[in-house]
């Protein structure tokens, strides 16, 4: 059977399970889900293990007529790109349920629903970066926003309805622009040789399209994206979303889903329009950069700390749509290895900020302090992922922050110059709450509370492994990503400006 | 004079000729029969001649042939699908008729009088909306394969005449419900008398009542143009206001909030099927080589109706008066598929048709077990909550309304994305855009309901979920199953659809 619909249907195998569960047995429940996420870890890490990384085109593929009348097919295929992607997502998954052992209890409906969510989430994650099938992303790029909206509104904090429709809506609005692509292309697809929607025969459609049509189909799909990213200015959604779920899905709705839209700038917008693409690249850097920058201060300006969280994010994905659109090997290969890093950075951060919350029953930094002698395990943690996250030396950040910013310099000097002025603003950001909250005198009302437990542990473990191991040796990964966006580039005709080395060895 | 005998096709009429017995014998039996037995034996005979009529339509379902009255029926691939998707709605909406808590006891009396509450006590019944029903069937399987227009106009009378009536039978705030009646009756009669001068130009224009006949004429180009702009206009008119087009919409809301809850569901289901299918074989079969005529005019009404439709159901506050404006908005996105004038257009509504009328029947039986102690409960506030009473209630009319937005794994998605296809297809992106935004207004207000529903606390006022009855139950049950299926996998149906779906001339 194929390896990707295997790990498709996994978790919808674990869902049925959960089903017939009784409710109250809460602990079964979440053994079984943790059992699943695991299982589905292994079965990632597998297809990792298995991946001819020598070969660009897709592997593990699998196509079955879904709705033969419109050419749509159930296909399935992962290059370098989605691959990474894929095991980064089904790596969080089960750190998620893990470090979110209590996060089900206290949501509008039971830990059994949550699950279900949870497990029906993960096969939508996977299944939106394995389709190959345009048809077939859309439905599950659309159809994931209803366990996340679930997620969000029955689960969350604060005014936890009225975040999780933003995001509802900010995304459906999104969606039905690109719909409207999908019909364009689907529509010169029947007249140039027949409907499809295989992304392979679609991405020679851009030699039959008017400038025009084709920038117009180009802005569907990047608005899109650029909303799920989220690009400056179509972020506001995320901050709201971000501090009300709770802390595990803050790390899939960061961590994986708002990927997808910079991985769709990747898989569709550059494949499927180049020249399109090419015009609105100085407009989409500027973005970017205006990104890394405006998400930047209001990171430091943050009271909250999921809300810190969140602004972080929207510079970091800044610097991911930068190194896309700067159309270098190096920049597209941070970029990749960007996505990567960054789920565990926030993941990291998002955990530890969830513990530290819930602990003191707050989220607003200037509650804690001292918690580094208080905590030194949990205040370790929160440290480490913060340096990740403003891309210290030696942490996996580093290696793709960098990576962006020559791919980026090569072609975009200013833009470049200027957004690393980001990287100056991102020790601000998380040196200042590192020092309010672990540092300094002991905060009144946080002298007892305790450290992490050996769940806790066994469940960050992990993630600081992986964020310490890439800093020092990404090759495993970049092997795996150099030749899929050399690939990217070349197929539809970019080449770097000047002469460069093979990137990040 | 020679007086010829007409020559009939039993075979092929019988499917409209078994529900009309069916009807006549439910007037005999409200004659003849006792009281106590009329409801059980009604009900019998309503759905054994809608069966049976099915039965018999899949017994001449390949045959087709323009003589099997005369030359005025037409009885092809779409007749048969039309015919069929009309009896499937109007089973379903039997079963919700069925529950007769909805219905006046007798529907002469004067609401608050004496004699009323004397029909309350006593129990009593209006059987009579069985054999209505059927003859409003009756009409609705007419009506999309008459193939000339003094035919077509009786069948239009025959299925609008029982609809005024049923619109009056409310159990509760019986004003309103009459009122209704009034203005359904009033403004339908309009209509038909535009209907009516329409038919007369056109036979002014070609000399033929026939569609056929008309088509000759306008292949020819010897008419009047005048006559036949008049004629198209005013038939135009007449339909127009049967499907609830902007700006022949104004009686929609008011009808669909003051009819019996069962019957507004059975109407704007199947008569949407009905006037979309005489739509349709007007627009396809006699005038469509006059498409310069009149397609720039539904272009206009189409856009006017997809957005006034979704924006003014934002303003909403009675769960039937916003499905009103929804099934608006529907009609617009019909009309894109009668823009659209191809074979792929054609298949694209009948599908559409389907999906929509199964999910609106779905969605109205839901609405009529929302009650308080004085009978159902249309404001959308007294809805918050549902979530918790009533989980799976709640889940199910979310589906449904995530059907009418057009979320994927819904068949609204499949319906939505193949009628916008087909009319971008024929050359029409003003539709595709207006399609798209207004299916973006329309998805805020429909995730509203979904919010009030499920992240909102229940209010303490008696607002409850009636248990349902097995036959609603059967209803929403099989309207829910059908729409993921044809969400899920509607390639048989597409396929069926594409290779059955022409019309003879």
């Amino acid at each position: 059977m194929n390896a990707l619909t295997t790990m498709m249907l996994l978790p919808i195998l674990g869902t049925l399970l959960l089903a017939v569960i009784p409710s109250d047995q809460v602990l079964r429940i979440k053994q079984a889900a943790l059992a699943t996420t695991l299982l589905v870890a292994i079965s990632g890490v597998l297809a990792w293990v298995n991946f001819d990384s020598a070969d660009t085109s897709f592997q593990f593929v699998q196509s079955v007529k879904w709705i033969p009348s419109f050419g749509i097919n159930y296909a399935v295929g992962v290059d370098g790109l989605s691959l990474v992607l894929i095991l980064m997502s089904v790596l969080l998954a089960p750190i998620v349920v893990l470090a979110g052992w209590k996060e089900s209890e206290g949501g509008r409906w039971s830990a059994k629903v949550f699950y279900m969510l949870i497990l029906v989430l993960e096969t939508m994650m996977i299944g939106v970066f394995a389709a190959t099938d345009v048809f077939l992303f859309y439905v599950i790029f659309e159809a994931m926003l209803i366990p996340v909206y679930f997620l969000i509104g029955g689960y969350g904090s604060g005014d936890r309805a009225a975040a999780a429709v933003k995001f509802l809506l900010y995304s459906l609005f999104g969606g039905l622009l690109m719909l409207a692509s999908i019909i364009g292309l689907y529509v010169i697809s029947g007249a140039n040789g027949g409907h499809t929607f295989d992304i392979n025969k679609l991405s020679e459609l851009h030699n039959y399209m008017s400038p025009t049509t084709q920038n117009l189909l180009f802005l569907g799909f990047f608005i899109a994206f650029a909303i799920k990213a989220p690009l400056w200015p179509l972020h506001t959604w995320l901050p709201d979303a971000a501090s009300s779920a709770t802390p595990g899905t803050s790390v899939l709705l960061l961590g994986v889903l708002d990927k997808v839209g910079t991985f769709g700038m990747i898989r569709f917008c550059l494949t499927l329009f180049p020249d399109a693409s090419k015009t609105f690249t100085p407009l989409i850097i500027t973005l970017a950069v205006i990104s890394i920058i405006y998400g930047a201060f209001l990171a430091i300006g943050a009271t909250d700390i999921k809300r810190l969280i969140a602004y972080t994010s929207i510079s970091h994905f800044g610097f991911i749509t930068m190194g896309i659109f700067a159309m270098t090997t190096q920049g597209h290969s941070g970029a990749t290895l960007y996505m990567f890093n960054h789920g565990f950075s926030t993941a990291a951060l998002f955990i530890v900020a969830g513990w530290m919350t819930a602990r003191r029953g707050s989220s607003t930094i200037a509650d804690f302090g001292g918690l580094q002698r208080v905590t030194p395990v949990m205040a370790w943690s929160f440290f480490i992922a913060g340096m990740s996250s403003l891309a210290l030396p030696g942490l996996s950040s580093f290696v793709s922050e960098f990576l962006v910013l020559v791919g980026t310099f090569t072609r975009y000097p200013v833009a470049a110059v200027i957004a690393t002025f980001g990287i100056v603003l991102a020790a601000l950001y998380i040196l200042i709450p590192v020092q309010k909250a672990l540092h300094g005198p002991t905060t009144p009302g946080n002298e007892n509370l305790p450290d992490l437990n050996l769940r806790e542990k066994i469940a960050i473990a992990p993630v600081m492994a992986i964020i310490i191991a890439l800093g020092f040796y990404p090759s495993p990964l970049l092997n795996v990503i150099n030749p899929a966006s050399a690939h990217v580039l070349e197929v539809q005709g970019f080449s770097d400006p000047t002469p460069s080395e093979g990137a990040g060895k | 004079m020679e007086f010829i005998a007409p020559s009939l096709n039993y075979a092929q009429l019988a499917p409209i000729l078994i529900v009309l017995a069916g009807a006549l014998a439910g007037v005999l039996i409200e004659a003849f029969a006792p009281r106590a037995s009329r409801y059980s034996s009604q009900l019998f005979i309503a759905l054994f001649s809608l069966v049976a009529s099915f039965a018999a339509l899949i017994r001449v379902r390949t045959q087709t042939s323009v003589d099997a009255a005369m030359g005025s029926v037409a009885f092809d691939g779409v007749g048969v699908l039309l015919q069929g998707s009309i009896l499937v709605i109007a089973v379903l909406s039997i079963f919700l008729i069925a529950d007769q808590e909805s219905f006046t006891a007798l529907a002469a009396s004067v609401p608050g009088s004496e004699e009323e509450r004397d029909a309350v006590q006593s129990d009593l019944r209006v059987t009579e909306v069985f054999p209505l029903t059927l003859f409003a069937v009756a009409g609705m399987l007419l009506f999309p394969v008459a193939s000339d227009l003094i035919t077509l106009f009786v069948a239009l009378e025959v299925l609008s005449l029982p609809l005024y009536l049923m619109a009056g039978l409310s159990r509760r705030r019986r004003l309103a419900s009459q009122e209704a009646a009034l203005k359904y009756f009033l403004l339908g009669a309009f209509s038909s008398a535009f209907f009516l001068l329409g038919i007369a130009y056109l036979f002014g224009y070609s000399g033929s009542i026939t569609l056929a006949g008309i088509q000759a004429s306008v292949v020819g180009g010897a008419g009047n143009d005048v006559f036949l702009l008049l004629g198209i206009a005013f038939i135009s008119i007449g339909l127009l206001f049967k499907v609830g087009a902007v700006p022949f919409h104004a009686w929609s809301p008011d009808v669909y909030q003051g009819a019996p809850t069962a019957i507004t569901g059975f109407m704007a289901a199947a008569t949407k099927v009905a006037a979309f299918g005489a739509i349709l074989r007007i627009f396809y079969v006699a005038i469509a080589n006059a498409e310069w005529q009149w397609r720039p005019a539904m272009v206009i009404i189409a856009i006017i109706t997809m957005v006034f439709g979704s924006v003014v159901a934002i303003a909403q506050r009675d769960v039937k008066r916003m499905l009103a404006y929804s099934s608006i908005a529907h009609a617009g996105f019909l009309l894109a598929g009668v823009i659209a004038l191809s074979k792929t257009g054609l298949e694209a509504s009948i599908f559409y048709l389907f999906a929509y009328g199964v999910a609106t029947v779905g969605a109205f039986g839901i609405v009529t077990l929302v009650r308080d102690a004085s009978g159902e409960v249309g404001d959308l506030n007294r809805w918050s909550g549902l979530g918790k009473r009533s989980p799976l209630l709640a889940s199910a009319f979310a589906f449904f309304l995530l059907a009418f937005a057009g979320i994927p794994l819904t068949s609204g998605f499949i319906g939505k994305f193949s009628i916008f296809s087909a009319a971008y297809e024929s050359g029409s992106t003003s539709i595709l855009i207006a399609g798209v935004l207004s299916s973006a207004v329309a998805a805020f207000f429909y995730i509203r309901v979904i919010v009030l529903m499920f992240f909102k606390d229940p209010v303490e006022d008696g607002t409850s979920v009636v248990i349902p009855s097995a036959l609603t139950t059967i209803t929403i049950t099989v309207s829910a199953v059908l729409t993921l299926i044809l969400g899920i996998y509607p390639a048989p149906l597409i396929d069926f659809i594409a290779t059955t779906a022409t019309f003879i001339r």
